[in-house]
């Protein structure tokens, strides 16, 4: 008995300073969280705050065009720069490039997400919920690689449109202003394709997340009160499923303005916001004009996100 | 609802649109086997398994993989600490810039990776630090650190506070209460944000174009390969080794989490 009181004492001796430390944490909430805090604020002010800080003043610095150097003199004439008739036509492109992309996206998610969250149950919704996640979070590279691989001459696109017998479609698509191009891999059609499979699924599990949300009583209630099917579908469902396609067209969105690899590899010559930054930091060393070209998507998400929360996307995130 | 029959159009879709989604890994799957050197001809030609010991045998993809394998596993140790440390303070009570921080976390992952990638590289230049293997880790803590968040802060929401508070009561303290009571509760949400990181870092490349300089992650690798193409084979060799350490983290992680509301991966 003793010697066990002896061991407890001594234990409670040695761990006195930790009881007193856990009882200070206990009774000073704020001190625990200030404490757990700022390890990962530190990080992220510094790190990644001090970035973002960062660009915007090399945004501001002059850019000398003779001797390729970057002086601290503030000026305003890389914003200018951005209005110009070349650089304001990158940037349109790719405005209408992502708006055509959330658009397409939504079309093909809408019917995987309402099979998934209303028809699929049990081992089929795991099914369906896998294999949407696993194409999101495979490696970008490797599914541009995988379109270059199915877009190249004498693959698989190739064969499948030769045997589908559709050859006179594909001809007269690619002979269209603005969507065609020599092959299937230089058109912009092919680059757009690429683009919506590439951010289809960041489409897909937000509306499948509004449309799990949509109580079974609302829809009993509906068609008890003598709605069709179909009515059901357009002034009960459809409306709480918009958030979520808000939600997914933020994602496909804002990822197709920052693109600077698809643009690269596929589609006709003519430039993004993404492949400008990458020149311009690149191989002409103008830095401030590469984060004035950074500031527009951070502009143009900021305007499509104060749109977004107007329509109630981010009860859906 | 669900005496509601599926209409057979509504099912064509929904698996047609899981063809979509797969087709094009399945193709470089096939691929990676073909015995054609320079082109991408179909049907294939034949089948070997002659480039997976070529591309083993190259220099340049083995420096690679080491690379990347080095970045995702700091970036995931990095993204595990703060990750963890910001879960724990911020599934607590409310408190004044709560919602700021929480979308602070966010913003790397949200954002376009080209304005976190030149943000980074212009920061690096201020403070004259050289991209390199630092500079990688860096960028990809940053952006991992959410996946981790996530999946930890979900499970402390399910985590009773009773627990933790009889722990104390029986006289644990605060170190003791965090390893016997908080990190077995932790362990699979942890692993799994983990994993996500680690497959997240493994296969990024925009922000690490930009934070790499002269390094070559394996991802990079394989973008040097698509602008000039030569070596098909051993770039499609590549392509499916790539496809195959990501997937399976993802599958582990999906399987740790699978019962419970908040599965792993919902959101990249």
């Amino acid at each position: 008995m003793s010697s066990m009181a002896i061991s407890r004492n001594g234990t409670t001796a040695k761990n006195g300073l930790g009881r007193r430390i856990s009882a200070l944490l206990y009774r000073k909430p704020v001190l625990t969280l200030l404490l757990l805090l700022t390890p990962p604020l530190l990080w992220f002010g510094v790190v990644y705050l001090g970035s973002l800080l960062a660009l915007v003043l090399q945004s501001g610095y002059t850019f000398d065009d003779f001797t390729m150097q970057v002086t601290p003199v503030w000026t305003l004439a890389n914003y200018q720069a951005l209005f110009d008739s070349t650089n304001l036509d990158i940037i349109l492109r790719t405005l209408f490039m992502a708006l055509a992309v959330s658009l397409m996206s939504a079309l093909l998610a809408f019917p995987l997400a309402y099979y998934m969250a209303r028809h699929a149950r049990g081992a089929e919704k795991a099914f369906f919920y896998v294999a949407v996640m696993l194409p999101m979070w495979a490696s970008y590279i490797v599914k541009v690689y995988a379109w270059t691989v199915l877009l190249a001459k004498g693959g698989i696109s190739w064969w499948l449109i030769e045997k589908l017998g559709i050859t006179p479609a594909y001809e007269w698509m690619l002979a269209l202003p603005h969507v065609g191009g020599t092959t299937l891999a230089t058109s912009n059609f092919g680059r757009f394709w690429v683009f919506v499979y590439i951010w289809l699924p960041f489409m897909i599990l937000p509306i499948q997340a509004a449309l799990e949300r949509v109580p079974e009583n609302l829809i009993a209630a509906s068609s008890d009160l003598g709605a069709r099917p179909w009515q059901t579908f357009g002034y009960v469902i459809l409306p709480m499923a918009i958030p979520g396609v808000v939600a997914g067209s933020i994602f496909t969105f804002s990822l197709t303005l920052g693109d600077f690899i698809i643009p690269q590899l596929i589609g006709p010559s003519g430039l993004y916001i993404g492949n400008m930054v990458y020149t311009m930091q690149g191989s002409i060393g103008n830095m401030p004009m590469a984060a004035a070209f950074t500031v527009v998507p951070i502009v143009l998400i900021s305007i499509y996100l104060a749109i977004s929360k107007r329509l109630g996307a981010f009860d859906a995130l | 609802m669900h005496s509601e029959r599926t209409p057979w159009a509504l099912r064509l879709a929904a698996y047609g649109g899981l063809a979509f989604l797969h087709f094009p890994l399945l193709v470089i799957f096939a691929y990676a086997f073909n015995t054609e050197e320079s082109a991408f001809s179909f049907p294939l030609q034949g089948f070997t398994l002659h480039w997976f010991s070529d591309a083993w045998a190259r220099p340049d993809i083995f420096a690679a993989i080491v690379l990347s394998l080095k970045v995702a596993t700091a970036a995931t140790v990095l993204a595990l600490a703060l990750g963890t440390l910001a879960a724990m303070a911020l599934s607590r009570r409310p408190f004044f810039g709560k919602n700021a921080i929480t979308l602070l976390l966010v913003l790397p992952i949200a954002l376009p990776g080209i304005i976190t990638g030149i943000s980074l590289l212009t920061a690096f230049k201020v403070a004259d630090i050289n991209p390199g293997l630092l500079t990688i880790i860096v960028g990809h803590a940053t952006f991992c650190v959410v996946v981790v968040y996530n999946n930890v802060v979900a499970r402390l929401r399910r985590m009773p506070m009773s627990h933790i508070e009889a722990s104390m009561d029986l006289g644990a303290d605060s170190w003791q209460t965090f390893r016997h009571i908080v990190m077995p509760g932790l362990a699979t949400s942890l692993l799994a944000g983990g994993m996500l990181a680690f497959a997240l870092s493994f296969d990024e490349i925009i922000v690490t174009t930009f934070t790499a300089g002269a390094e070559v992650t394996l991802p990079i690798w394989l973008l040097n390969q698509l602008g000039r193409p030569r070596d098909v084979p051993i770039t499609n060799v590549v392509a499916m080794t790539v496809m195959l350490i990501t997937t399976l983290p993802i599958l582990g992680a999906w399987y740790l989490t699978r019962d419970t509301t908040d599965t792993a991966g919902g959101g990249k």
